[in-house]
């Protein structure tokens, strides 16, 4: 019960101000097809820099909560979602704005991102600290495979090709190698002078996934989104909140399975949402009903895709793995602020774990009462041009990256890392294993380079990396999540082929 | 667009994995070294696997550009490159980015270049977004930025 003691942080004026700005710039940008959470967190950081890092952090938490839920906006009113999380709340949500009922789909769908949201943030509140106190015992030995399990799971359940995810992952790994070596000081594949600091980890992130998201915008050229944003009409929020609280089997199963697949690295809120939606039209009595607005659809996908939020920072804050994307990008905010994610984070800088995560808490409740009040304005906002999307998020790429370190060589990083993975992308390579490979490659390097000596001076490398019971647990999941991938793209391929 | 546009990034990639494997390999000291080692072995046999596949799969393969794409992008990637690379430093970071905001939205606004009113919301868009962005970054952030062509 520690994080009580720190409840009372989370209600000073700035980190109050901050948990505020956070949620609503997060509900107005999660309803902006085009902006995504990962996105969104990735150009706040730099805004970061000169705050507390506990208040960073809440502002962190809160565009993260917010831009999930807000997404939800957008796939209602516009039929586009917001974010990949929010896919499957277009399926029914705008079907129930279609049929005259948008104010009600979006209450449902706030409400039940609330309680997911809840939830998952209770699992997180109530699961990391036992995590953190069994990975304690973890050597260096067991952290190498756990890095390296960060980007094999990231890599192989997160793309669409195992292959290109690990090549991905690979290409992370070696990036994060480029610079002055930590322990002996040489250099290593400096081929520019820019290059010499090594590559900054924000102006990475901005780089990957902003830029790519601007090219996109370029890519559609000079066409008009005529983008029809359906009218609103009153509805009574007690009835709505009757309704969910009577929907306990797609509550439940939402909450239940965005908690599970938010403690799997790397698989994310867009499989949430898609499963638990499944799952709760199989064990519907009105499966028919499913697809033409009805209010279990709604509430399994927003409440799936809010509860993952919290248990995807469970293996983050322990061990160092996001659980998504967006948390990737949140652990490069941990580690500006000086803050180095593991089993002794809850000892170390509980001044600041805590209040982030009570905030996170606090953050739920003002995502759904700002996101009742605004969401007719949040969809307006969506409307915003392309054009203007793209110079915007364009100049604050530019700005955000040099800002790190006042140099322009990190603004060149951030747009040749940018454009490049825009290009890699279109390819079938993702983003997600590149930057876990960048992030986790130090840590990797780190342990690997700590447990070589500690293996000199007993029985060499092979044994000391490939025996013990946990090392060989961790290589075993790294290798089964591989396996899994191969066997499920086969299928899918053969399916493919069949159709 | 051609059926083996997919072998260009797979190539690339390939070319970047043996490079990366070659440096590793024969570079000074050995121990600095080592981690890169491993890693490079991992990426040149996927980046080659990736390769072959790519050359024997051609069109197979999914994704890629078409032609109206890559007509749309040029611009665009062209101005961010020039801006990046040159203007920002050139003009000064805030005339620079006024410049290639107002150049940019001019170039992908869909609204018909022959209306006076097209050219004055776009003019009032770019002056209220670099008095918000200097706001933010200047008097906020005190963010030192590149000196200004007219200061």
């Amino acid at each position: 019960m520690e994080f009580l003691y720190y409840f009372d942080d989370v209600f000073t004026l700035w980190a109050f101000g901050m948990l505020l700005l956070g949620t609503i710039f997060g509900l107005i940008l999660g309803a902006t097809p085009g902006l995504s959470p990962t996105m969104a967190v990735a150009l706040a950081i730099p805004f970061t820099f000169k705050m507390e890092p506990a208040h960073g952090l809440i502002l962190l938490g809160a565009l993260y909560t917010s831009t999930v839920a807000g997404g939800a906006v957008s796939a209602i009113l516009l039929k586009i979602p917001g974010a990949p999380a929010n896919i499957a709340t277009t399926l029914d949500g705008h079907a129930m704005a279609r049929n005259g009922d948008g104010k009600r789909a979006l209450q449902l769908s706030f409400l039940a991102s609330l309680f997911g949201g809840v939830a998952g943030v209770l699992l997180l509140i109530f699961a990391t600290p036992i995590l953190a106190k069994w990975a304690l015992v973890f050597g260096p030995s067991e952290s190498f495979w756990i890095a390296i399990l960060g980007v094999t799971v990231i890599g192989t359940l997160g793309s669409n090709s195992v292959i290109k995810g690990l090549l991905a992952g690979c290409i992370g790994l070696w990036i994060s190698t480029i610079g002055f070596d930590d322990i002996l000081g040489t250099q290593r594949f400096i081929f520019h002078s820019s290059l010499a600091g090594g590559i900054n980890i924000i102006p990475a992130l901005i780089g990957l996934f902003a830029i790519p998201q601007v090219i996109s915008m370029f890519a559609k050229g000079r066409t008009r989104d005529d983008l029809e944003v359906l009218s609103i009409k009153p509805h009574p929020l007690r009835k709505a909140i009757t309704e969910v609280g009577r929907r306990t089997r797609a509550l439940g199963i939402g909450t239940s399975v965005g908690a599970i697949i938010g403690l799997i690295p790397g698989v994310g809120g867009q499989i949430a949402g898609l499963v638990a939606y499944d799952q709760t039209r199989n064990f519907s009595p009105d499966r028919e009903k499913f697809g033409t607005g009805h209010s279990e659809g709604i509430i399994a996908a927003e409440s799936a895709n809010n509860s993952m939020v919290g248990p995807s920072l469970v293996p983050l804050l322990t061990l160092s793995i996001p659980g998504s994307p967006t948390a990737a990008v949140l652990l490069g905010g941990l580690i500006i602020h000086g803050i180095f994610p593991g089993p002794n984070i809850f000892r170390d800088y509980p001044e600041v774990v805590w209040p982030f995560i009570n905030s996170m808490l606090i953050g739920q409740i003002l995502m759904c009462v700002f996101g009742l009040m605004i969401a007719g304005l949040a969809a307006n906002v969506a409307r915003v041009p392309r054009a203007v999307m793209a110079a915007v998020v364009l100049a604050l790429a530019v700005f955000g990256s040099y800002s790190v370190q006042l140099s322009m060589d990190d603004v060149f990083v951030m747009l040749i890392l940018g454009a490049g993975m825009y290009f890699l992308a279109r390819y079938g390579y993702s983003a997600a294993p590149l930057v876990l490979g960048l992030i986790l490659g130090p840590i990797a390097e780190g342990n690997f380079v700590e447990g070589a000596m500690i293996a000199a001076a007993q029985n060499g490398v092979l044994p000391y990396f490939f025996t013990g019971t946990l090392n060989l647990v961790l290589i075993a999941i790294v290798l089964g999540s591989i396996v899994y991938s191969v066997w499920l793209e086969l299928k899918n391929r053969n399916q493919g082929r069949a159709l | 667009m051609h059926r083996f546009q997919h072998a260009i990034p797979a190539g690339l990639i390939a070319f970047v994995g043996l490079w990366v494997c070659f440096v590793s390999y024969t570079q000074t000291p050995a121990a600095a070294f080592a981690f890169p080692r491993l890693i490079s072995t991992v990426f040149v046999v996927l980046a080659l696997w990736t390769f072959f596949k790519v050359l024997r799969d051609g069109a197979a393969q999914d994704g890629g550009f078409n032609r109206q794409e890559i007509v749309n992008i040029a611009p665009g990637l062209a101005l961010a490159v020039v801006y990046v690379f040159w203007g920002a430093n050139f003009f000064g970071f805030y005339t620079g980015t006024a410049l290639a905001f107002f150049i940019l939205l001019t170039w992908y606004d869909p609204a018909d270049h022959r209306q006076l009113r097209s050219w004055v919301m776009r003019a009032i868009i770019t002056a209220g977004f670099i008095a918000v962005m200097y706001c933010l970054f200047a008097l906020i952030l005190n963010v030192y930025t590149p000196r200004e062509i007219w200061s």
